[in-house]
């Protein structure tokens, strides 16, 4: 039994605790048996079980009351530990933050919360969602609940929403909040075979997230299937008055056009993704994601997104940029840890160097450098400008189709040593096919196909246009169902 | 342009521009809710967004943006439909969030100008930019040997920046383009202009140059200057110690310096070397400004009179002379004391009391015209009752007096004390009959040509009616019973 409720999807337990069948205190519990026997794949950082139970057991009167109840009503769910939770530690996994209790909730938690979910705990991350492994995470790297060829648990479940990931492919939640920056949501959902969606920029509030990149950093759902990720969207998505580049549009049903054929869509293939970083093993999965499509009635479109080959470099430098100005405030003189000097600047210097973590660090000092006096015109305005090249590339390559397919990430998921063995440059390339669509700012979202060769999960993306999520939903469900995709990593089989 | 100082070789020429910062009159921060009043207990008035702490974000205060685009408008300014914000990243202990959120690259207020009257007459200075951005907060140094202290109560207030275009030419053209300045923005209402509580705050650029020399010299930034009467003694110093370094054969480079007003010298804050690189960029938390024509044009109909043109009114209109009109248009409090006085009376003689009697209490009194016990309605009455000969003008000095200490209208000080004038002719003939029959040997003298004596028969008939006889009526009657 307890298995089972850790399988379910969270349409299905909805179904399930509406009929009542189950309880929300069943299914909570359930889930944190779970996390305490998973707990070596770190994918927590900080768990809320009293708190989780009392508000499971309150979910239930509400129901067996008939009160009023939300969409979401009695599902456990993890949050990534970048969402501010009122008076819960909230570390960004960092050590300057590892003592942080907001007294503050963000937005699109507190949208969760409305809607009845059940907080599970808060899920590691890289530090500050800065890398693609969870490995620069001060609270230690989480394992992939996939193994590796030797049935070790050996591989990073990608990042930097890797916590989210693995706590929904182990089942210890059922769905997550991730952000994405520039891949953070889709990157760790190939990783560990499930979906997730980086909304449209502009469609959830970021108040209350610890902003990474200003212009980039987008809140989205991580779950077991694409109606549960349409379903968490549906409750976080919206305006806020407390985030100025929230867009005041309506936020639709995203369930409303799943299942729904494909006829007369067009599918545009990025002939530019096909490039010399595509793993073969990843190939394969996305010719065969083209095949469903195509057998779904969808017209596939050769495109083409000229300026692809821009994205990486102009994307590590706006999000550096902004990243450097945005961690200021972690100085020391307020809720910091701080680790004192003999002058103001000293204090900033120990604290700064005690409290951030090497690649922080790495990318504080890139974007200091682009911006600096003399570098900002041949750097940041220059990415700027190739910006708004890549932005054109979608809205000129919309024009044509309705919809893009393309792989998530170039590999499957890499082990701790080949990620330590790389160049911080070199891991970067992990973002190749995630940055473009981030810089856009279009709708992406990432969904497990079927294995490589290695036995590990591989993600496909579908791209959509501005606030058209729902073609993207669409076209994901098509891709679910032709898939069949047997979630099921190897510690979940056991 | 006539002013120029003597050095000990040469002639030289000022060239001043003034950055002044003026906080915005709003209720709240320019990208927080928090209260944006003065003189609050420290750090209560701060929110999360003040403080930085993680995944606040600002959302601008239209009430800013409305209050930028009126001082625009005061400035004979463009006001520019886009606009946008920019961080500006340095550290310090008061800018929680590491950055200031300002105007570099697109204000929302470009060219304007000031218009300056001086002993040399009226020139128009040009306004380079207005700029909104968010103040920072308060260290506090001398409450600790080891310490700093923090008040974020005014970070996050909105502030103006205006700068002016480097057009002024001597300490007194400086002043006035400060002082003029202020009374536009209070005029408007936009910023109450108190440099003593810090809510208008001046940094001064000078440099000198010889007299006919057409290019710029390196200037220096002479930081928080607080008062007019500071700006003026800054470029003065200031000045004076460029041209002794000139003329002793040295330069120096762009600096930033310190007025101290205690030991009258600016001294060194930091040079060019030590320049912060603030790394502006666009900041991605807020979206720019975009205002329509018809937006700004409604704020354009609803600005109230500016003293440049109040003061035209009054020259052209009430018949004051360009003085005093300049006097009672330097600030709004005088101006409404003067026009609510003004009512049903002759403005002219209106002014003259304002400035004569009133001003001279008042600053004996050392009180503001908005605190002063005699109420503008009240002055106006009192000029009134000259007008119809209730009383003497020398009685309503009386009744000023009076009117000061207890505040009560003229005319109840008039029924009360019994100061009405006497217009009873039959009374007053019977009372200057009466002088004439007691002095003969005078009324001889004057019938005999000594003419001069009626003024002393007019004294005595105001000694013996306590002044109350209307003074052109006594000689009037005085006339005709000496003529009898």
């Amino acid at each position: 039994m307890v298995s089972q409720l850790t399988d379910l999807t969270i349409s299905q337990a909805l179904d399930l605790l509406d009929k009542k069948e189950i309880s929300s205190v069943e299914l909570t519990q359930a889930h944190l048996t779970e996390m305490d026997r998973a707990r070596f794949l770190n994918a927590y950082i900080t768990e809320t079980p009293e708190l989780a139970l009392q508000q499971a057991a309150e979910s239930d009167k509400k129901r067996a009351t008939g009160e009023k109840i939300g969409r979401l009503e009695g599902i456990p769910i993890a949050n990534k530990d970048l969402y501010c939770t009122k008076g819960i530690r909230t570390t960004a996994a960092s050590k300057i933050l590892s003592h942080f209790v907001p007294p503050y909730e963000s937005t699109v938690t507190q949208n969760l919360k409305n809607a009845g979910t059940i907080m599970l705990g808060k899920v590691n991350t890289d530090q500050f969602a800065m890398g693609g492994s969870t490995m620069t995470s001060y609270f230690g790297v989480t394992k992939n609940p996939w193994a590796d060829e030797n049935g070790e648990y050996n591989l990073v479940p990608g990042g930097s929403s890797g916590g989210s990931a693995a706590a929904v492919a182990a089942g210890l939640c059922m769905g997550a909040t991730g952000s994405d920056t520039g891949g953070s949501i889709r990157q760790p959902a190939s990783f560990c075979g499930i979906t997730g969606i980086k909304p449209t920029y502009g469609r959830c509030s970021r108040y209350g997230i610890v902003a990474f990149a200003s212009s980039l950093d987008q809140a989205g759902p991580m779950a077991r299937s694409v109606k549960d990720c349409a379903l968490m969207l549906n409750e976080m998505a919206g305006f806020d008055v407390h985030d100025s580049t929230v867009a005041d549009f309506p936020v639709p049903d995203f369930t409303q056009a799943l299942h729904t054929d494909l006829k007369g869509k067009k599918i545009g293939v990025p002939k530019e993704y096909r490039s010399k970083d595509l793993n073969p093993a990843v190939a394969a999965v996305w010719d065969k994601g083209i095949e469903y499509l195509k057998n779904a009635g969808a017209e596939i479109v050769e495109i083409s997104l000229p300026h692809t080959k821009y994205a990486l470099p102009v994307y590590y430098i706006i999000a550096c940029a902004e990243a450097s100005s945005n961690l200021s405030r972690y100085d020391g003189v307020r809720y910091t840890t701080r680790v004192d000097g003999k002058s103001l600047d000293e204090m900033y210097e120990n604290t700064r160097t005690d409290g951030f973590g090497p690649e922080v660090i790495r990318r504080i000092l890139l974007g200091t450098f682009v911006l600096s006096a003399g570098f900002y015109d041949a750097y940041y305005i220059r990415a700027q400008r190739v910006r708004r090249l890549i932005y054109n590339d979608f809205i000129e390559a919309f024009k044509t189709v309705d919809a893009i397919v393309a792989p998530a990430a170039p590999t499957t998921a890499l082990s701790y040593e080949a990620m330590k063995n790389m160049k911080p440059v070199d891991t970067y390339l992990g973002d190749v096919f995630t940055t473009p669509s981030s810089l856009a700012g279009v709708p992406s979202l990432a969904l497990p196909i079927g294995l490589a060769e290695n036995g590990l999960p591989v993600g496909l993306q579908v791209i959509g246009k501005h606030f058209d999520e729902n073609t993207v939903f669409q076209v994901a469900q098509i891709l679910e169902d032709e898939a069949q995709f047997v979630k099921t990593p190897h510690y979940v089989k056991g | 342009m006539t002013y120029t100082i003597q050095g000990k070789t040469d002639k030289w020429e000022l060239v001043i521009g003034l950055e002044v910062h003026c906080q915005i009159i709003s209720q709240s921060k320019v990208f927080s809710p928090s209260s944006a009043v003065f003189g609050a207990e420290q750090n209560t008035h701060v929110s999360f967004i003040d403080a930085a702490f993680p995944g606040m974000l600002p959302v601008v205060n239209e009430k800013c943006i409305e209050q930028c685009v009126k001082t625009g408008l005061g400035l004979n300014a463009v006001i520019n439909k886009y606009s946008r914000f920019d961080r500006k990243n340095y550290f310090y202990a008061d800018l929680p969030q590491g950055y200031q959120i300002s105007q570099l690259y697109h204000p929302i207020v470009g060219e304007g100008y000031i218009e300056v009257t001086t002993s040399e007459g009226t020139r128009k200075i040009g306004v380079e930019r207005l700029h909104l951005e968010q103040d920072a907060g308060k260290s506090i140094h001398d409450m600790s040997p080891t310490k700093s202290f923090i008040d974020l109560n005014r970070c996050g207030v909105g502030l103006m920046e205006i700068v002016s275009k480097p057009d002024m030419h001597s300490p007194e053209e400086a002043g006035e383009y400060l002082r003029q300045l202020r009374a536009i923005v209070r005029a408007l209402g936009t910023c109450d202009g108190n440099m003593d509580e810090g809510s208008m705050r001046c940094d001064v650029n000078i440099s000198v140059r010889k007299a006919g020399e057409t290019t710029l010299r390196p200037r220096v930034e002479v930081k928080n200057v607080n008062s007019v009467r500071f700006v003026m003694q800054a470029i003065e110093i200031e000045a004076q110690r460029q041209i002794e370094l000139y003329e002793s054969g040295q330069s120096f480079d762009q600096e930033t310096r310190l007025f101290d007003s205690v030991n009258m010298e600016t001294r060194l804050m930091r040079s060019k070397e030590n320049a912060n690189d603030y790394r502006y960029f666009p900041d991605p938390d807020l979206l720019p400004v975009v205002l329509t024509d018809e937006y700004i044009e409604n704020i354009r109909q609803n600005l109230p009179e500016l003293p440049e043109a109040k003061k035209k009114r009054y020259i052209e209109q009430l018949g004051l002379t360009p003085y005093d009109a300049g006097i009672l248009t330097a600030d709004t409090e005088t101006s409404r004391y003067f026009e609510t006085a003004i009512i049903g009376q002759d403005a002219k003689k209106v002014a003259n009391w304002v400035m004569g009697d009133l001003f001279a209490y008042l600053n004996k009194s050392n009180q503001t015209i908005t605190e002063s016990p005699i109420s503008a309605e009240n002055l106006g009455e009192l000029v009134g009752l000259i007008a119809d000969s209730t009383i003497s003008g020398k009685i309503a000095k009386e009744v000023f007096e009076i009117m000061a200490e207890t505040g009560k209208k003229p005319s109840v000080i008039v029924e009360e004390k019994g100061l009405k004038q006497v217009s009873d002719t039959g009374a007053i003939e019977a009372l200057i009959a009466d002088i004439l029959a007691q002095n003969a040997d005078k009324v001889a003298e004057i019938k005999a040509g000594k003419d001069k004596l009626k003024g002393w028969f007019v004294g005595q008939i105001m000694k013996a009616s306590q002044g109350k006889v209307n003074p052109a009526l006594a000689n009037q009657l005085l006339d005709k019973k000496l003529a009898e």
